[in-house]
């Protein structure tokens, strides 16, 4: 879908950083999210989870807590249909509640609706699970071992011929590349190969997921949910239940953090199961256990990287070997990280090659270009020894192999123009590359890339009486995007920014749009808000020359007016949208923009990060002393809020990098599921996080836009190991880097 | 289960409820006085997302019970402006971009205004330290660190002209 690009064009509002329209409800505490919404005569809802890490549900008796007084509703397996599911969503079905076993600890079995928090808790426990325990295994390399417990029994690994005949835990086989890597390895004069490893964090959003359902008699429901795509919580939750899609109505509230963990269904369907039962609204609140042990964190995973090159620096071969468990169920996001891994690089040679495992965990959800920085942690560590070994600075080695305008990606597209090799370059003139480091200090350099999505995305804008906008969008604002979309269509509009108010519209008023990810929103919602801007000028423009009584394409907008085009159109004064929205009501009624769009297009996006730390010799801590994050915007339409983006990725990345870990005892139950245990980062453990916006169009958005949310996070690992690796003297190989391990490395 | 009456100062009003002996006077402030500012976001002390002012004590709303709320006078973000008139932290986090999400910031705006209450001219050191209960996700703590030195330097000037 082409759209015109403006180029070089003359932005008005686009780049300035006016305050976000939801500002003051959020500071004032007016703000609505998950948890803040209730309904007349509401029922306190709870989910009975399973303490087992693998076991056998021989049976289920809710019989004692149904007849606990004040208990209204008990849901378990029997009240979802699974013949009438999709085959597509079975694994979403299974997740949110617990079928012939359970799979991980915190697995759904049950949930209750009564008429307050301590009745449910109670009903919880009158509930009886007889369970036949199975082994289990949590790790990703002890379950692809031929003995490893197998957890599903129908599953045979896709993607090797011939298909395998015995069940095991590898889901699946994917390979990307290109070249000949032996030949490749064969041209080399430094060979430098290494394996790796990195925990499961979580994605860590301060708000737990929560859900208010009802459901009426007649079969008729509305829902109120924290959700990344609240058109993807209608669609699934209504057919998990058997309900048709128009009979649910979901409104997304404001929602507190998801970095892409919020991108699917936990207790949606099940509240609306509830809802139905008991005939009157429940709402269903994670604690932060549940959302440890029950909503997905990141894979955990081993990587295998072997890169050669030449005295020169020249890369002749590259190869990586990825195994990423993706908790109970297949779809870890080893395929995005296969793709991912060589594609900050022009290589000849290139070989990927992912195994995408089942383990006894939670299925595990996007987080931030999900897949990407596990293999960018080996990648850009290796390069980084490599530098070492060749004598070479870690940029220029970088600038030498980097991908550009024209490279063919490791995964097959060729790249079109990217601000990768700006972002080193500036890395390398940045005042915080010439800083000189004390002792037990160390500097790191690392590159990221994620590809950023475009997708399903409807948007509505109606030119009000007095000339305002009300535009309606279908995806959620996690960072700021009602901003964003505001800025957009004021510059098309030609009008003030505060003239235009964005809203994120039900699913009932809008088409489907898919749900906030990929860094797809400023991308996707922006085209669509251009889109419909340029629909509403053009209807704009058929109203005037119908008062001025000259054709329509006689007339032009400019400026926020409409202008006769040239002379020979005729003389008449300039009308403002204001006077043309005035008079709809007498040229033909209403005036709105419309478009509904598969958006493609999105661009990709690469950064480069500098970090330096001293890690203390004493206690193996390691304190981050600088922070630089520099990245390709394509164009920043709200510079500040592309900061935020740069220094929340930047700050997630540190966090993995040094402390956050699933940590998982021999019975297969996770030990630290609370903030104190599971440590992210807080105000005393960062610096200022410095930050360059570098801004090379993306010739698919009208305006240039590339989606800035998911690349920060790529390269913390791997600039952070670097960074300590030089400050201990040693290679560091497993992520996080936390204090027992780095102290480890430095006593060797 | 029989209930607790109490009777409390909440953002200078007289506040009266009943409560379990169970329930946190988070639960309090969000499900029976209709305060949803302050929220939960671990219930066990660890994220500050309850944060709220207790008989001019910075606590966590999630470790306090109501029951222990007898005649004490309660903060909350709900009180922090005047009227239609921000509280000066309350603009500047919005004009610092200071929230992405927004879920923290009530908890961010009391500690923050319990700091500057305690010590009006901190150092970035020490608004690191005092606010290191206070867990953001979505920032990364930079935008919101300079929110809050700058609101407490501009209380000091608008001090001083006073
Ligand atoms: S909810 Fe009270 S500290 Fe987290
Ligand atoms: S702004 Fe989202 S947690 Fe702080």
């Amino acid at each position: 879908m082409p759209l015109d690009a403006k180029p070089g064009m003359d932005f008005k509002v686009i780049g300035t950083r006016p305050v976000r329209p939801d500002g003051i409800d959020k500071v004032t505490g007016r703000a609505r999210f998950g948890a803040d919404f209730n309904m007349p005569g509401q029922l306190t809802g709870r989910v009975l989870r399973s303490p087992h890490a693998h076991a056998r549900v021989k049976s289920i008796d809710v019989s004692q807590a149904l007849k606990l007084q004040g208990v209204k509703a008990v849901v378990t397996r029997d009240d979802f249909n699974a013949d009438a599911v999709d085959p597509a969503l079975m694994d979403v079905l299974v997740n949110v509640m617990a079928r012939d076993k359970v799979l991980y600890e915190g697995h759904a079995v049950a949930a209750v609706a009564a008429v307050d928090a301590p009745t449910a808790r109670q009903a919880l426990k009158l509930i009886k699970v007889d369970y036949e325990i199975l082994p289990h295994v949590t790790d990703v390399e002890e379950a692809m071992k031929p003995s490893a417990p197998v957890l599903h029994a129908d599953m045979f690994t896709d993607g090797v011929e011939p298909r395998p005949t015995k069940a095991s835990n590898i889901a699946s086989r994917v390979e990307f590349g290109h070249g000949d890597v032996e030949a490749g390895f064969q041209q080399a004069d430094v060979i430098v190969e290494r394996e790796f490893r990195t925990e499961a964090a979580h994605q860590g959003y301060i708000e737990p997921h929560a859900v208010v359902a009802s459901m009426g008699a007649d079969g008729y429901a509305e829902m109120w949910c924290c959700t990344q795509g609240h058109f993807m919580v209608r669609n699934i939750s209504a057919h998990l239940n058997g309900v048709d899609v128009s009979k649910l109505r979901v409104t997304a509230s404001e929602i507190g953090g998801g970095f892409g963990g919020k991108t699917t269904v936990f207790l949606e369907p099940v509240a609306l199961a509830l809802s139905r039962k008991a005939n009157r609204p429940v709402k269903l609140v994670m604690t932060r256990d549940e959302v440890f042990r029950a909503s997905g964190p990141t894979s955990s995973s081993y990587v295998k990287v072997k890169i050669g090159a030449k005295k020169d620096g020249t890369i002749t071969g590259a190869y990586a070997e990825l195994a990423y468990q993706g908790g109970a169920f297949r779809g870890s996001p080893v395929d995005m990280g296969a793709m991912c891994t060589y594609a900050c690089y022009d290589l000849k040679n290139v070989q990927v090659v992912g195994y995408d495992v089942v383990v006894n965990r939670p299925k595990q959800a996007a987080y931030r270009a999900p897949g990407a920085p596990q293999a960018a942690f080996g990648v850009e560590s290796v390069i980084d020894e490599l530098a070492q070994k060749l004598g070479m600075d870690p940029i220029d080695l970088r600038l030498k192999n980097a991908a550009r305008d024209g490279t063919k990606s490791s995964y097959g597209p060729t790249f079109g123009p990217n601000g990768l090799i700006q972002t080193l370059e500036a890395a390398k003139n940045h005042p915080n590359y010439k800083v000189k480091l004390g002792p037990h200090q160390g500097r790191g350099v690392a590159v990221g890339f994620w590809f950023n999505f475009g997708g399903q995305t409807a948007v509505s804008m109606n030119v009000n009486i007095d000339g305002s906008i009300a535009l309606a969008v279908g995806t959620p604002d996690i960072g700021g995007s009602r901003a964003s979309m505001g800025l957009m269509a004021a510059e098309e509009l030609g009008i003030a920014y505060d003239k235009v108010r964005t809203i994120v519209a039900d699913t009932a008023s809008l088409g489907f749009n898919d749900v906030t990810e990929g860094s797809r929103v400023t991308f996707s919602s922006g085209l669509a808000t251009v889109q419909a801007a340029r629909d509403a000028i053009k209807k704009m423009c058929g109203r005037a020359a119908q008062m001025w009584g000259i054709p329509e394409d006689a007339v032009e907008w400019k400026d926020g007016h409409a202008h006769p085009a040239g002379a020979n159109a005729g003389n008449f004064p300039p009308m403002s949208l204001a006077d043309i929205a005035k008079d709809a009501g007498n040229t033909g009624g209403p005036i709105a923009g419309h478009c509904e769009v598969n958006a493609e297009g999105a661009g990709i996006s690469f950064a480069t990060h500098l970090v330096d730390v001293e890690v203390d010799p004493q206690t193996g801590r390691t304190q981050v002393l600088r922070y630089t994050v520099i990245q390709d915007a394509g164009k920043a339409i709200h510079p500040t809020y592309v900061e935020g983006q740069y220094q929340g990725g930047a700050a997630q990345g540190v966090g993995w990098a040094l402390n956050e870990e699933y940590i998982y005892g021999k019975d297969g139950r996770l030990q630290n599921a609370g903030f104190l245990d599971y440590r992210i980062p807080v105000c005393s453990d960062l610096p200022m996080i410095d930050t360059v916006i570098i801004e090379v169009p993306n010739p698919g958005h009208p305006y240039g836009v590339r989606g800035v949310g998911e690349t920060g996070i790529v390269p913390p690992l791997g600039a952070v190991g670097n960074a300590v690796s030089h400050a201990c003297g040693h290679r560091m190989t497993v992520v996080p880097m936390s204090p027992p391990r780095s102290l480890k490395a430095i006593k060797g | 289960m029989s209930k607790i009456t109490v009777s409390a100062t909440v953002n200078g009003d007289a506040a009266d409820f009943v409560c379990d002996a169970t329930e946190t006077l988070l639960d309090v402030l969000r499900d029976r006085l209709g305060l949803t500012g302050a929220k939960e976001g671990c219930g066990t002390g660890d994220c500050g997302a309850c944060s709220v002012i207790l008989n001019d004590r910075l606590v966590c709303a999630c470790l306090v019970l109501g029951a222990e709320a007898q005649g004490a006078k309660i903060e909350t973000v709900e009180g922090l402006a005047n009227g239609e008139t921000l509280h000066p932290l309350q603009r500047k986090f919005i004009e610092h971009a200071a929230l992405q999400c927004g879920v923290c910031t009530p908890g961010f705006l009391v500690a923050a205004k319990s700091l500057i209450d305690h010590n009006p001219d901190p150092t970035e050191e020490q608004v690191r330290y005092w606010l290191a209960g206070n867990l953001c996700r979505c920032t990364g703590y930079d935008k919101i660190v300079r929110a809050v030195l700058d609101a407490a330097a501009e209380m000091r000037e608008a001090n001083h002209a006073a």
